[in-house]
């Protein structure tokens, strides 16, 4: 069976624009929490988020890049440079051209363009919008884009499941490398939904915070949004080993279950499924995981199903395990949230450090696991999850060992 | 004769759980109903849509809300609460 590893890693998300400074926020245990500023954000009842602040596409992209890339496609552009100069890859005048693709998570897609040609059209009255419209908005633009900038010519598509897009999205191109269909791909996930339209949509749901995420704490009340992208350098094992490359992590199971159940309420046995299956997929014992970076989205319903889940999976090493919700540093990116969640993996496995779930306040009987409360901590880990578990059911469960 | 805030509420519950607004009583609760948590925020959007209020309800933490979900009596009478503070007092909606 051909094996797959990390060779590189970017992001820019509301802790940092790049890898160093978001592994530096998570061991601070900082959080990226804030007002939100945007247009019309004094007619939203909800007011906070995990905004990327500083961004200036101008300092990154050229005036025609600019006029075609959503702040979506932006933001994985900036993530997957990062990503491929440090697996140090060329994808030009190569062969590996052809044997390189893109899989990219998005729940939203191109949410600002949508919502600033909607008030263009039906606020303002006017009936022209800018040419570009559908090539910036549409999901695909951020996959599209990473394969034209870099030239990688295999398979290339993007991946819409809600809050697990960028799990489905990684857990794809993992299949694509493990059965030979390609030997590197880029993948991740990438969102920008803080505008006006996209909270006003999750604030009628009403599972949104107004002061705060605290994943597993009592006091929890709700989850509360961010926004930014990851990408990583997903290589088949005996390429990255024949080029010297530096390994960042193994990727070795990946399983997805699918509730058939409720469109928005989480299901323990889903979620259990997915986790034994990755696990499974991965031919290693359940006691073989030190750290699982929880779905933890700081709602009630999700974090006592995950919890539950766990206790199921686990038995009696659910105590040993520790499971930490990084969401209450970066927010909840939904398409993205899985693939800057998978930094926290990395840094568990490389560095020895297990970001903290920050915000915690009161122990919850229904939460009950040691869930790393405000502070990092310094562990030797050699197997960790990554759980993403979507409105609609869909749930997709990574699982990585150390390099 | 005008509608009272009851029958607005009525009918919007009843409207959820597909019953006839006479099938719905003070002592029932949500679960008697048949209505779940999304039925009940699809409820509430409909309410403040009807009354031209703003219901304070956090699907988290129904209890933290200060809107009494707990039976369809509560309910009416945290809604005819919420006219009487956010309408001046005008129980006819």
């Amino acid at each position: 069976m051909r094996r797959v590893v990390i060779t590189g890693a970017g992001t820019i998300n509301a802790l940092a624009q790049d890898v160093p400074g978001t592994l530096a926020a998570f061991r601070e245990g900082r959080c990226g929490i804030g007002p939100l500023e945007f247009r019309d954000v004094d007619r939203l009842s909800i007011r906070i988020g995990a905004q990327v602040r500083g961004w200036d596409p101008e300092a990154h992209f050229n005036r025609q890049e600019i006029a075609l890339y959503d702040r979506f496609t932006q933001f994985a552009l900036h993530a997957a440079r990062e990503a491929v100069a440090q697996s140090g890859l060329s994808f030009r005048d190569d062969r590996l051209a052809y044997r390189a693709g893109v899989v990219m998570g998005t729940a939203a897609g191109g949410m600002t363009t949508w919502d600033e040609n909607y008030r263009t059209v039906f606020e303002e009255g006017k009936n022209r919008v800018h040419p570009f419209v559908v090539p910036k908005l549409m999901n695909n633009a951020a996959a599209s884009h990473i394969s034209m900038t870099f030239g990688m010519m295999g398979p290339s598509f993007s991946v819409s499941t809600a809050c697990a897009s960028s799990n489905h999205a990684m857990g794809l191109a993992f299949h694509i490398v493990r059965a030979g269909a390609a030997d590197a791909m880029l993948t991740g996930g990438s969102e920008a939904m803080l505008c006006f339209g996209g909270i006003k949509a999750w604030e009628g749901l009403r599972v949104m915070s107004r002061d705060g995420c605290r994943p597993f704490s009592a006091d929890r009340n709700g989850m509360v949004q961010g926004e930014g992208a990851a990408v990583f350098v997903f290589e088949e094992y005996e390429h990255a080993r024949a080029r010297g490359a530096e390994i960042l992590a193994e990727v070795v199971g990946f399983a997805m279950t699918s509730d058939a159940g409720d469109i928005v309420m989480p299901s323990k046995q889903g979620a259990a499924r997915a986790m034994a299956g990755a696990l499974r997929d991965a031919g290693l014992p359940r006691d073989a995981v030190g750290y699982i970076n929880a779905h933890g989205t700081g709602t009630t319903a999700n974090d006592k199903t995950e919890s539950a889940a766990v206790a199921e999976v686990f038995g009696q090493h659910a105590d040993a395990l520790m499971i930490s919700s990084t969401k209450s540093m970066h927010g909840h990116l939904i398409g993205g949230t899985g693939a800057v969640e998978l930094l926290a993996c990395i840094m568990a496995l490389r560095d020895g450090v297990i970001a903290p779930t920050v915000g915690y306040r009161e122990a919850d009987p229904e939460c009950a696991l040691d869930v790393v409360p405000n502070e990092a901590r310094e562990a030797e880990v050699d197997v960790v999850l990554s759980n993403a578990f979507a409105f609609g059911g869909l749930n997709a469960v990574l699982a990585l060992r150390r390099a | 004769m005008s509608e009272t805030v009851r029958d607005r509420v009525i009918a919007i519950i009843a409207e959820q759980a597909v019953l006839d607004p006479a099938q719905v009583t003070d002592d029932m609760s949500l679960a008697d109903l048949g209505i779940d948590s999304l039925g009940l925020v699809e409820a509430i959007f409909g309410i403040e849509e009807a009354l031209d209020i703003s219901v304070p309800f956090n699907a988290n933490d129904p209890a933290d809300s200060g809107f009494d979900v707990s039976s369809v009596g509560t309910i009416i009478a945290a809604v005819e609460g919420l006219v009487a503070d956010q309408k001046g007092g005008d129980a006819q909606a």
